[in-house]
């Protein structure tokens, strides 16, 4: 069977986007392919730096015929209807229908027969199609044409299209199409520099061996793999270790067609910038690779390029001028570094007073001696050192107005840890600098460091209080203060560390603090924020759990409580509800108050009113209503004095014993007897069934 | 042309900074470009220069290049630092509509001033191009010679809130860094200014040193900044009443009759805005307004050119 070869060959397409680009021509050739009826057997995209290539094999030359059957009006139905009939199927008369009997009567039929097309004739309707509709993120008009409304747009100026369609055996045939002025055709060219040379492709086999020959590898992943073997054959050359970076060589990848990794060299003395600096700069800067020392885990002076040509001389004139950039930019690093080191921490906090948080939640500054108070507040919740803390949350943001973090945003934190070592500062409080951001998502690392703990709690609660009181909650998928992620922070920061607290209390303390500022012009009223907050933070943990395989609904079942405002208690009394509930005697309770709770519900309905109130013993007609009430009251004094110990593993134990009662209640007794006083007692009984479950949880919000 | 070898060494591109600019002017014009001549006014960009801001719009043919000096009041360094300048030249080639070879011509551009693209990495790196100021933005690349970057390359879409129809493209070289990496000089004073050796020659620090150090004190300490603020004020409302004053009702279209001097009322206020913000009296709320004030500026500017004699279709 046919295969069809298809390049898009343009000018530079942005590294970040080519992977995605590959993958868009791949699904949308193939999604048009499988609607025309052109079921094919594989297909392959590929993106280099100029162009995008897809190969299609096993395609069928024709579309299968269609036969399909349409079933008219009735035989002798009114004219329009059989009119109606001839136009939508295209017979000529009636007299080429069949009639078709059945126990409804006698009915035409129309047989149509629709001949499948040519592969080659579908191709050139949907692939220009799908050039014009491309999903680039952003894309673009050139030249003459860009004057004309309806102008191609792509992601840079598109030179060419190479389309071929036809068995691997044979001349295959130009798929026919042209858009806006550029004819499809079997041309394409080689690299840029080494082999800019035309290039007439017929196969994908013979595409990619020619491209090969022109010095372009086609193949993304061929080419990783080339960079990444020649930088770590580089490295280890001289003893050394390759720092692998695989977002790097992604993007090196996508900047070369025919990549060969060189190696250079730096001035030694720039080894004392701290390595992150050093690899930063290298990174960002010039997409450079770094190099370690396995004896001492540390950088040394070498980097590894990669270029896109190779070189007349050997490489020698680029490793020279890549030199002198990065001798260049690390003489900026290193200045800004020992800048940056001359200054104390504390000395740039006065430029924060002039820096605006969020127009309605006053300045940096005074966001920083928010957190310090509020951290002191947190110390001893979480066995912190309250000096060492406000020591910590005074510092722990001056980094932002260093230089090397102006730079390199990315090394915020891990500046202001190594600035505060270098000024004597106690190791927690110069940790809490770094570790205060964390966890910064749910695969990042906890901080555990009391002091940096109380930090990352008072940082993040404060940020989620601030932008609850402006009213600037995050909305489906808009968050753009990120503050799902504080909020699910919080809450690891919490059951990680085994931390208790009260959030209501923490959250009220926040925006007593919050409100005193005149700068912050608060949307919500104080009172509603720390409720509507703890919603927020039990959908986070109800996320948190399910992403961890628990029973959401469970969440639902404890905070319905009311009151349910210790996370690590929560969790805890998840935990052992989960457990209660695997039980024979958990699944059986739960059975009983669910049926208690619907027989309550229809006849709260049907009295208009409910049954609470504790029954009246001298009603109780049958042992097994003596019974139940006993084993309730007996449960009841005993669940609460569990839960008050803390002990959820034995309140659900107690739970247990209360389900031979109500089975037994369930099996023996009418709950709607003809004596309304002895009925209204009974549903006050299954009340209390529902009462006193509710000492571990809300039954009625767990799904069976 | 003669060829580069035939030169005598102090007229050649990698030996002194004015024959590399001239071999530019020389390549661009040998093309059919328009050698213009730096614009009479204080920028902070070759494409502020009206012969790039406003003919990148409308439909008529445009090719142009030429040299600017830019000023960055915000990049001096009292002349401290090897590579930071307040004041540098850019060359600017605009080229309308962008030829389909732009990329080749931009590369023979480079042969010509020396660079072997067989010995040296060239690369279209990913950088879309936007001035907020000037209400434009465009899709292009940074080029890199060796891992510098050498060039800016874009394909203007929309240049004074206006879309361009058709699309024009940029080159900008960085003429003191394209010079430094061709003379192999790591500090920008160091270049060699006339490609004379021993007494006589120049250097560019001899040229301009002396005045990095001035403007720098006067761009971040002196400048008189309730004369700025005033000037602002000034050329903001001088740029509306020439704009007002130049619209006629001529036949079946509407004209205008002044948006040349208008314009350069916007570039009056750019500059001074940028003073301003140099000397820190800006804070950052207030910058974003200023910003915009300078946008809505260039936007009616645009508006009136394609309007004139030049921007509009014959």
């Amino acid at each position: 069977m046919p295969d069809l070869l298809l390049e898009l060959f343009s000018e530079e397409i942005p590294a970040r986007m080519q992977a995605k680009a590959a993958d868009d021509l791949r699904r949308m050739v193939t999604d048009k392919l499988v609607a025309e009826g052109l079921v094919y057997e594989g297909a392959r995209a590929f993106a280099t730096p100029r162009r995008l290539a897809l190969t299609v094999h096993g395609i069928p030359a024709r579309q299968p015929d269609l036969k399909e059957e349409r079933r008219g009006p009735r035989v002798g139905g009114p004219e329009p209807a059989i009119q109606g009939f001839l136009k939508a199927t295209g017979l000529a008369s009636i007299d080429d229908a069949k009639i078709q009997s059945d126990k409804k009567g006698d009915f035409y039929i129309a047989l149509i027969e629709k001949p499948g097309r040519p592969a080659l004739d579908v191709l050139a309707e949907i692939l220009p199609v799908i050039v014009r509709t491309f999903p680039w993120p952003k894309s673009m008009r050139w030249g003459a044409r860009s004057a004309r409304p309806g102008a191609l747009t792509w992601v840079r100026p598109l030179h060419a299209i190479t389309a071929t369609f036809g068995p691997e055996t044979e001349e295959p045939d130009v798929v026919n199409f042209s858009v806006d002025g550029i004819e499809a055709g079997q041309t394409t060219f080689g690299h840029r520099f080494m082999a800019p040379a035309a290039i007439s492709v017929r196969h994908f086999h013979d595409y990619e061996a020619k491209l090969q020959a022109a010095k372009v590898v086609l193949d993304p992943q061929a080419r990783k793999d080339m960079i990444l073997a020649d930088a770590k054959t580089l490295a280890q050359a001289q003893n050394f270790e390759l720092v692998e970076d695989q977002g790097l060589l992604d993007e090196v990848a996508g900047l070369v067609e025919w990549p060969v990794a060189l190696m250079g060299a730096f001035d030694k003395d720039f080894l004392s910038i701290p390595d992150e600096v050093i690899r930063a700069t290298i990174r960002n800067n010039q997409k450079c690779f770094v190099v370690s020392d396995p004896n001492t885990g540390k950088l040394t002076n070498k980097f590894i390029l990669t270029a896109n040509i190779e070189a007349t001389d050997g490489g020698k004139a680029i490793v020279a001028g890549n030199e002198r950039v990065i001798r260049a930019r690390l003489s900026d690093a290193k200045f800004f570094y020992e800048t940056d080191l001359r200054t104390k921490l504390e000395d740039r906090l006065p430029k924060f007073d002039q820096i605006v948080f969020h127009e309605k939640l006053g300045t940096q500054g005074a966001r920083i001696k928010r957190i310090e108070r509020l951290a002191a507040e947190i110390a001893p919740l979480v066995g912190a050192d309250v000096e060492k803390t406000k020591r910590a949350a005074h510092l722990a943001k001056a980094d932002l107005l260093t230089e090397v973090v102006g730079e390199f945003p990315e090394l915020q934190g891990l500046m202001g840890k190594y600035y505060a070592l270098a000024q004597g500062e106690d190791a927690s409080v110069a940790a809490a600098s770094e570790e205060h951001y964390k966890p910064q998502g749910p695969a990042d690392r906890v901080p555990t460091d009391p002091v940096s703990v109380a930090v990352a709690l008072a940082d993040k609660i404060d940020t989620l209080v601030g932008f609850w009181a402006i009213d600037e909650k995050p909305t489906g998928s808009k968050d753009p203060y990120a503050l799902r992620r504080a909020a699910l922070g919080v809450i690891r920061l919490i059951l990680e560390n085994n931390i208790r607290t009260s959030l209501i209390k923490t959250i009220t303390t926040f925006v007593s603090t919050l409100l005193e500022s005149d700068a912050v012009k608060a949307a919500e009223s104080p009172i509603a924020i720390a409720p509507s907050l703890l919603v927020f933070f039990a959908d986070r943990l109800k996320v948190q759990l399910r992403d961890q395989g628990a029973r959401h609904d469970l969440v639902d079942a404890v905070f319905s409580l009311g009151g349910q405002d210790d996370l690590l208690l929560v969790v805890r009394r998840v935990e052992a509800l989960g457990k209660f509930l695997d039980t024979d005697d958990g699944k059986n309770l739960l059975a009983g108050t669910k049926r208690a709770g619907n027989i309550l519900a229809i006849e709260e309905k049907r009295d208009k009113r409910t049954f609470d109130g504790a029954p009246d013993p001298s009603l109780y007609r049958q042992d097994e209503e003596k019974a139940l009430a006993q084993a309730i009251d007996q449960v009841k004094r005993e669940a609460s004095s569990a839960v008050a110990a803390e002990d959820f593993a034995g309140a659900m134990s107690v739970m247990a014993t209360l389900r031979p009662a109500v089975d037994a209640f369930f099996d023996k007794v009418k709950v709607n007897d003809d004596d309304p006083q002895v009925r209204e007692n009974r549903l006050k009984l299954l009340n209390e069934i529902r009462a006193a479950t509710r000492a571990v949880a809300d039954f009625s919000k767990i799904q069976d | 042309m003669p060829t580069m070898n035939s030169l005598p060494a102090h007229m050649r591109p990698e030996r002194s900074f004015q024959e590399l600019i001239l071999t530019l002017q020389r390549y661009w014009a040998d093309y059919g470009c328009v050698i213009l001549q730096p614009y009479d006014m204080e920028v902070g960009a070759g494409t502020f220069h009206p012969a790039t801001t406003l003919r990148a719009l409308g439909p008529k043919r445009w090719n142009a290049a030429y040299v600017q000096p830019s000023r960055r009041p915000k990049d001096g360094r009292y002349g401290e630092n090897p590579n930071r300048l307040q004041h540098y030249y850019q060359f600017q080639v605009i080229l309308k509509p962008s030829p389909p070879d732009i990329q080749e011509l931009y590369l023979k551009s480079l042969a010509a001033i020396g660079v072997d693209s067989a010995l040296h990495d060239i690369r279209f790196v990913e950088d879309d191009w936007e001035s907020p100021t000037l209400g434009a933005w465009g899709l292009g690349w940074e080029c890199w010679c060796d891992g510098m970057e050498v060039s800016q390359f874009t394909y203007f879409q929309q240049v004074a809130g206006v879309e361009c129809a058709p699309v024009a493209g940029e080159l900008t070289y960085g003429l003191e860094r394209l010079a430094m990496y061709v003379q192999g000089v790591d500090r920008v004073y160091d270049l060699n200014f006339n490609g004379r050796e021993g007494a006589e020659k120049v250097s560019y620090g001899d040229v301009f040193l002396q005045a990095e150090q001035e403007y720098s004190r006067h761009n971040f300490e002196i400048a008189d900044t309730a004369m700025l603020f005033e000037q602002f004020r000034m050329a903001e409302e001088a740029c509306k009443k020439y704009l007002a004053a130049g619209w006629r009702e001529g036949g079946n279209q509407r004209e205008h009759l002044m948006a040349l001097p208008a314009y350069d009322q916007c570039i009056k206020a750019s500059h001074v805005f940028n003073l301003l913000d140099a000397r820190g009296v800006i804070s950052v709320t207030e910058r974003q307004s200023y910003i915009l004030r300078v946008r809505e500026l260039a936007k009616a500017c645009g508006e009136a050119w394609i309007h004139t004699e030049a921007g509009r279709a014959a």
